[in-house]
This record gives C-alpha cells, sequence and structure tokens, in this order.
C-alpha cells in the first residue's frame, strides 16, 4: 500500500533530530544545510515546524526538468531523483512551492527527500513521533482520534 | 579532526584583531572540550588574581566534541570566564542551539578578550567575523536583542546576548541563547557586560564529521535506546520537565523553603510539576538533538502576571516560589520571563528575594530600604516587584542585582545569605541531603547542584539508594559524580543524559566522535584532571580550605521540622575524607603526587 510521511507540528519539540538523521544517512556527516528535512522555529511561542517534500502527485518540479531527472516513482510512493541525468539547471527549485527542493552548492547538487528508500530515518529518529511514515488510507487517522479525544472529554463534561 | 572541528577563535576587543587558532590535538584529549578547554586556556592565559569585570578577564564560548552530533542531549555548551560573583573559576553550561551551531561555524571554542570602547556585537558568518557595532541594541532585553540582530545578520543565527542586567555588571547578570536558554550562574552575563559585547551570533553551515560513521550510528542508537527506556531520561522529564522534582524533594522533606529556615513546604503541589503541565504548558521543548525534552513552553494568562515563554524549570520554581514562601504558579513564571528578558540568573535572584525577605523579617531591612514593598515570605506580588526592581536597576534592586550575600553583608548581617563562595544554594537543603552539603562546599563555582548531582543517590535512588542523613560515603560519592560531570560537561553532554546513560556509554560516545579511543577511566579521569584544574585556580586566586564551607544556618540551626527534624549538615565529618580521597593533603591543596598521576603541574594555573 502507498505510504506517506506525515508531520505533526504539535508534537515537534524543536530537537533538529530528523536533520541530524537525515544528513547523517546520506553524507555521512552532520551538516544541516544538507538535511532535506528542515524545522522552522519560533521560541516565544514555542513552536516548531518541519517542513519537506510533499512527494506531489502532480509535482511542479517533474513538468520543469528538462531531462526527466525528476520523475514521478509511485512504487517509492515518491518524486523520484535521478542523478546522472540531471544536468545541475535548477528548476525545480524555482518550481517547487514548498521550497523543499535544495541546491547544495558545497556539492554542486539537487538535495531532495527519497524517504530514505522506504525508511526514512527523520522518522526513526524522532524522538517524540512528530513525524510518522505511514499507509496513505491511514495517515490521517491519528489526527482525527485527537480531534475525536477532545470531542469525547466534551461529552463527558457535558454529561 | 573528527568530532572536534580543531580550530580556535580568537577575538580581541581592545585592538579588534580576529584571529584564527589550531587546536592542539594534545590538549584536545586531555581536555576533552568545552568546559575542560575552556578552563585550561584560562589557566594559560589569565591571571587567576585578576578582576573578573577587568579587561584582563577572558570570556571563553566553548563547545564539546559530541556538540552537533545527534548522539542523545549533546548540545550543551559553557561560557568559561573568571565569575564576578564569586571570583572562581565560573564554567556556565547552556543547551538551545548555539554550541552546535559554533561547530557548524567551525570553530571549537571562541575566546574574546580585552574590552570595546563602544557596544559591539559579533557576528561569526561561517569563516566571515566582524565586530559590529551595538550601540542601538545597549539597553534592549534578549528577545528583542535577538530579533534585531537576527534581522540584521540571518533569521537563523543563533544569539547569545546579555539583557540589561548584564550591561550594569549586575552580578546576577547571566547570558541568554535562543530567547530561554541560559549560561546561568557565577554572573558570566557582568563579565561580558564589562567587555561592552552585548551578543555573539553565530550561522554554521558547515559539518562536523566522525571517522567511521557506522561505528558512530551503533554507539548512538545504544545510548539514544537506553535514554529512552529510563523512567526519567525517557518519559518523566518530558512529562513534567525538573520541576517534577518539588513534590519529590518535599516528600523527603528536603526542599529549602523560606531561605532555608525550614525544609518542608506545605502548598509545594501548587508550584510542582504536575500542576505546571496541567496549568502552563503549552508543549515540551528540547535543546538541539535531544530525546529527554525537558524544556517547558509555557504561557501564563492571569492578567496580573500575563507572559509567555519557557520555563519555570525547579531550581527556578523552587527559587521563586518555596524559597520566597510563593505557592502561585502564575507569579513564579512571571519572575522567569523576566529574568530571561533582561538576563539574570534564576536561581541567584530568587535566593536573594529570599534572603531580602528573611531581612526583612528580622526588621533588618525597612519599608523604606524597600521603596514601601511590604517584604514578606509567601508575598506573590512583592516577589516579582524585587525581581522587576533588580531588572530595571531601581532602588533596591541595584543591590539585590549583587546577590543576596553582598546584600546580606552591606546590613551588616552576612549570615542570613544563603551562599557559598557568594553563589546562592540551589533546591536542595544540605541539612537533609548530607552529601549535598558537601558538594556545595566543594563546588569549584561556589553553592551549585550541577557539579555533581548526589541528589541522585540520595534521594532519586539512581544508580543506587543510599541514607541521605548518613555522611558515611558521601566523599566518594561526590568525588565519582564530580569527576563524570567535568568531564561529561566538556564533552557537550547535558547532565540529564545521565538519566540512562553512564560513563561507559559517555567515553564510547566521546571516542566514536573524536577517534581517540577514551577508556572510561580515561575519560573520568579527564574529568578529575578538569577538577583539580579549576581548584588550582582557585587556591591561586587567593581561595582556600576556609572557604569550602556552607552558611552557619545548615551548619548551626537544626531543621525545625518533618521527617528530618534536628538535622545539621555535619560537613566537619565529610570534608577531611573528601581532602584524603581527592589527594589532596589536609588544607585542600593537589599533592604533587596527585598532580603528576593527571599530568597537572603545580603551577598549571600561572600568574603570567
Amino acid at each position: 500500500m502507498a505510504k506517506m510521511l506525515m508531520i505533526y507540528p504539535d508534537r515537534c519539540t524543536g530537537c533538529h533530530n530528523c536533520e541530524l538523521a537525515c544528513s547523517f544517512f546520506h553524507e555521512g556527516e552532520f551538516r544541516l544545510s544538507a538535511s532535506r528535512i528542515h524545522v522552522h522555529t519560533w521560541e516565544m511561542e514555542g513552536i516548531s515546524v518541519p517542513t519537506t517534500c510533499e512527494q506531489c502527485i502532480d509535482a511542479p518540479c517533474i513538468p520543469v526538468c528538462p531531462t526527466s531527472a525528476m520523475h514521478n516513482d509511485p512504487e517509492g510512493n515518491r518524486v523520484g531523483w535521478d542523478e546522472i541525468k540531471c544536468i545541475g539547471c535548477r528548476m525545480c527549485t524555482l518550481a517547487c512551492p514548498f521550497g523543499a527542493v535544495v541546491f547544495d552548492a558545497s556539492h554542486n547538487r539537487i538535495l531532495k527527500c527519497d524517504l530514505c528508500g522506504g525508511a526514512p530515518e527523520c522518522v526513526a529518529f524522532c524522538p517524540v513521533n512528530a513525524l510518522e511514515y505511514l499507509d496513505e488510507a491511514d495517515a490521517t487517522r491519528p489526527r482525527q482520534r485527537m480531534i475525536a479525544m477532545e470531542l469525547k472529554k466534551t461529552y463527558a463534561e457535558a454529561r | 579532526m573528527y568530532g572536534w572541528i580543531g580550530t580556535i577563535l580568537r577575538i580581541n576587543l581592545t585592538t579588534g584583531h580576529i584571529r584564527k587558532e589550531a587546536l592542539d590535538p594534545a590538549i584536545a584529549r586531555k581536555f576533552v572540550g568545552s568546559r575542560g578547554l575552556g578552563t585550561y586556556i584560562m589557566s594559560q592565559e589569565v591571571d587567576p588574581a585578576s578582576d573578573p569585570l577587568s579587561p584582563d578577564n577572558k570570556l571563553i564560548f566553548a563547545a564539546g566534541p559530541l556538540s552537533g552530533t545527534n548522539a542523545p542531549a549533546s548540545a550543551h555548551w559553557n561560557v568559561v570566564t573568571k565569575g564576578p560573583l564569586t571570583g572562581t573559576i565560573a564554567a556556565s553550561s547552556s543547551g538551545g542551539m548555539f554550541g552546535a551551531m559554533l561547530k557548524y561555524a567551525g570553530y571549537d571554542a571562541v575566546i574574546v578578550e580585552g574590552r570595546a570602547q563602544e557596544p559591539v556585537y559579533v557576528w561569526i558568518n561561517n569563516d566571515r567575523v566582524e565586530i559590529r557595532d551595538a550601540s542601538k541594541l545597549w539597553g534592549k532585553a534578549t528577545p528583542e536583542t535577538t530579533d534585531r540582530i537576527r534581522s540584521f545578520t540571518d533569521e537563523e543565527a543563533s544569539v547569545s546576548c546579555i539583557g540589561p542586567a548584564g550591561e550594569r555588571l549586575a552580578l546576577l547578570a547571566n547570558i541568554i541563547n535562543e530567547y530561554s536558554r541560559a549560561a546561568g550562574r557565577s554572573g558570566v552575563g557582568a563579565a561580558m557586560g564589562s567587555k561592552n559585547l552585548k551578543a555573539v551570533a553565530v550561522r554554521g553551515t558547515g559539518a562536523v564529521r566522525v571517522p567511521d560513521p557506522k561505528a558512530f550510528r551503533n554507539a548512538m542508537v545504544k545510548a539514544k535506546d537506553k535514554l529512552k527506556a529510563h523512567p526519567v531520561g525517557g518519559r518523566g522529564l518530558r512529562m513534567y520537565g525538573t520541576d517534577v522534582l518539588i513534590n519529590i524533594l518535599n516528600e523527603n522533606c528536603g526542599l529549602p523553603t523560606r531561605n532555608f529556615r525550614e525544609s518542608f513546604f506545605a502548598t509545594a503541589d501548587k508550584v510542582g510539576g504536575e500542576t505546571l503541565a496541567k496549568r502552563l504548558l503549552i508543549r515540551p521543548r528540547g535543546c538541539f538533538s535531544c530525546t529527554i525534552s525537558c524544556g517547558r513552553a509555557t504561557k501564563v494568562a492571569n492578567p496580573a502576571f500575563k507572559g509567555q515563554g519557557e520555563g519555570p524549570e525547579y531550581e527556578s520554581a523552587w527559587a521563586f516560589g518555596p524559597d520566597c514562601g510563593v505557592d502561585d504558579l502564575d507569579a513564579i513564571a512571571k519572575a522567569n520571563y523576566i529574568c530571561n528578558e533582561y538576563g539574570l540568573d534564576t536561581i541567584s535572584m530568587g535566593a536573594t528575594v529570599a534572603c531580602a525577605m528573611d531581612l526583612f523579617e528580622h526588621g533588618i531591612l525597612s519599608l523604606e530600604d524597600t521603596g514601601g514593598v511590604v517584604l514578606d515570605f509567601g508575598n506573590a506580588m512583592a516577589m516579582v516587584e524585587m525581581v522587576r526592581k533588580t531588572a530595571l536597576g531601581e532602588g533596591i534592586g541595584q543591590k539585590l542585582g549583587m546577590g543576596s550575600y553582598r546584600l546580606a553583608e552591606s546590613y551588616g548581617h552576612p549570615e542570613y545569605s544563603m551562599s557559598v563562595k557568594k553563589q546562592e544554594m540551589p533546591a536542595y537543603d544540605p541539612r537533609a541531603l548530607q552529601g549535598m552539603g558537601l558538594n556545595y562546599a566543594t563546588s569549584n563555582r561556589g553553592g551549585c547542584h550541577v557539579r555533581g548531582y548526589v541528589t541522585a543517590v540520595e534521594i532519586l535512588g539512581h544508580p543506587v539508594k543510599i541514607d541521605s542523613l548518613a555522611t558515611e560515603g558521601k566523599a566518594e560519592w561526590n568525588i565519582i559524580f564530580q569527576n563524570l560531570t567535568a568531564a561529561l560537561d566538556s564533552s557537550g553532554m547535558c547532565l540529564f543524559s545521565t538519566f540512562g546513560l553512564g560513563g561507559d556509554d559517555l567515553a564510547e560516545l566521546t571516542s566514536a566522535a573524536t577517534g581517540v579511543p577514551f577508556t572510561t577511566e580515561e575519560f573520568i579521569q579527564a574529568g578529575e584532571r578538569i577538577w583539580n584544574l579549576e581548584r588550582l585556580y582557585n587556591l591561586r586566586a587567593g581561595f582556600n580550605a576556609k572557604d569550602d564551607t556552607l552558611p552557619l544556618r545548615m551548619l548551626e540551626s537544626p531543621i525545625p521540622d518533618g521527617s528530618t527534624k534536628g538535622q545539621v549538615n555535619r560537613l566537619e565529618k565529610m570534608l577531611p575524607e573528601y581532602y584524603r580521597l581527592r589527594g589532596w593533603d589536609a588544607s585542600g591543596v593537589p599533592t604533587q603526587q596527585k598532580l603528576e598521576a593527571l599530568g597537572l603541574q603545580p603551577n598549571q594555573a600561572l600568574a603570567q
């Protein structure tokens, strides 16, 4: 079954473990600028929001790619990127509405989430399950249940 | 180098010179990093007898070899300087992003020397380093300073700055990074203020590398799993924060109450972590790389104490709470927010207000002194008002900002100050926790709980439970904890990682990150070396065995009530044994033999 990466900012503690795990897995070093996921924090409000590639069905980065390096990869639940075909034109970084396709100047290449081939490291190393890799059909269930729990409490109080 | 970056940045504010120096691998191995490295640099470069607020003092921002990696809770870094509050060597630790950012920018440490003519801030953008004008930032609180510097530099810059308290050279001033992380103790903010240095902002896009990623991953995963499995490190601290300790210490009748007059606070639960989680908590927060998440994002809606930010953690909740006889959590959080905004150490601030309350109730402080505020224990409004006055330097606030010892001494009654080496003791009554008493007395930066957390064995039963009222074995436990903590602080790990990890794990992680094979013994011996070097520095600064003591109240006034009733601290039973086990002579001076074993010279802390 198709899977997707779910992000829960309400659970995120802003620890950046996802970025560390991502850069370590892909690059073998700890370099936040090489991470495919990024955490944005508003310290005073105490909230952090991770952003990464949404693996769009109709991905804007694909049609702008002149060499088809960027392509649909439904089996991998992702938008794939073929390093051999890539000419480094960076059109994808311009097209992505999420800013999730990044050009890594230190290595002259594209950085984009590839879901680590099916076992995302960011998910494995998130200490608070603010990231989950779920079956698409069930992906929103935790959020539904969260809301349902709140309603349940309200009913219990009203009764 | 692996783990370490291998570069130290030196900034002279008097001359404007900026220089990059190589980190000597032999020194890195001997002193690990962060607290140890900073202390070594201080011992080589700053005369222990120098005035902490003079340009002769230096301010060292130092990260450890594990900072910037994803070893769990490895983001701690230290400000090392001669502490203006204490006159001792001071290493004040903080979390957040700053330490890791420093490494990504390409430095293990930044040494700040001299004094700028006008207010400045330092902007470290990878290899580009600038000293910039901060005259328009002078007088600003820490959130505005951080926001503005980010707007001038980079929106993701990590900013360590002082508030108005540090500018005014208040000895309780701290250094704040990411709005609410603090290098809190010993007055390091005043040392920064004396240099006319408002802030250090850093952004790094470089890498921290390890020699063998697979081996590091194995050590890191092992450590993460251990931490996760521990009831405190894996769950307790995230649910309730460190403030969960309020009820635990209170149940053990070891919670200092009303300036350490008592050790039990009847309404403690109203200010404990469980109540905090129910009433003020928005969500838990974690420092960089942290899996523990003890941080508290909180909000107070109560119009009298309205505010938002982080905290309070345990020590702050205690200092503004039970120590002042206050059980209003909203007021406590407000006092905490004010301290973060103006750059004041919450422990010393709260304890200094408690001391002022004690002086007031004894008729030593008058209404005239307090500006008309009735400063009774339990008066939450008055407590917050005193913090506000200190933040703004108004009236008695000027004196409060100098700490409880100087406050009480100025009225001829230093015995009301619950401090060691002029630094306020934190939230563990040394009469109820005998070992913590020895710990305060021997701490190299004065009254402090993070130089060796003997509470772990005396109260929490971690790794074993020992009798908190006994004196036997306490010298040995203190030495074990002090050495381990000095090594841990120097590696970049957070003290709370010990709720799950031991010396073996920390040595393994440090080895995997650096490629230097530290055995557990070598790692802990590095801690012992650092401890002894700190001691040498303090001896040369003029401290001696007479200073290794506790306030008279702890030694002579028994706890009046509760299960610990009748107890005083029996320091005289523990201290000689401590010196002996340390390999020091009867007057607390490290023996030649001990120094040789540690590879230190007796004149290591050299007046140059």
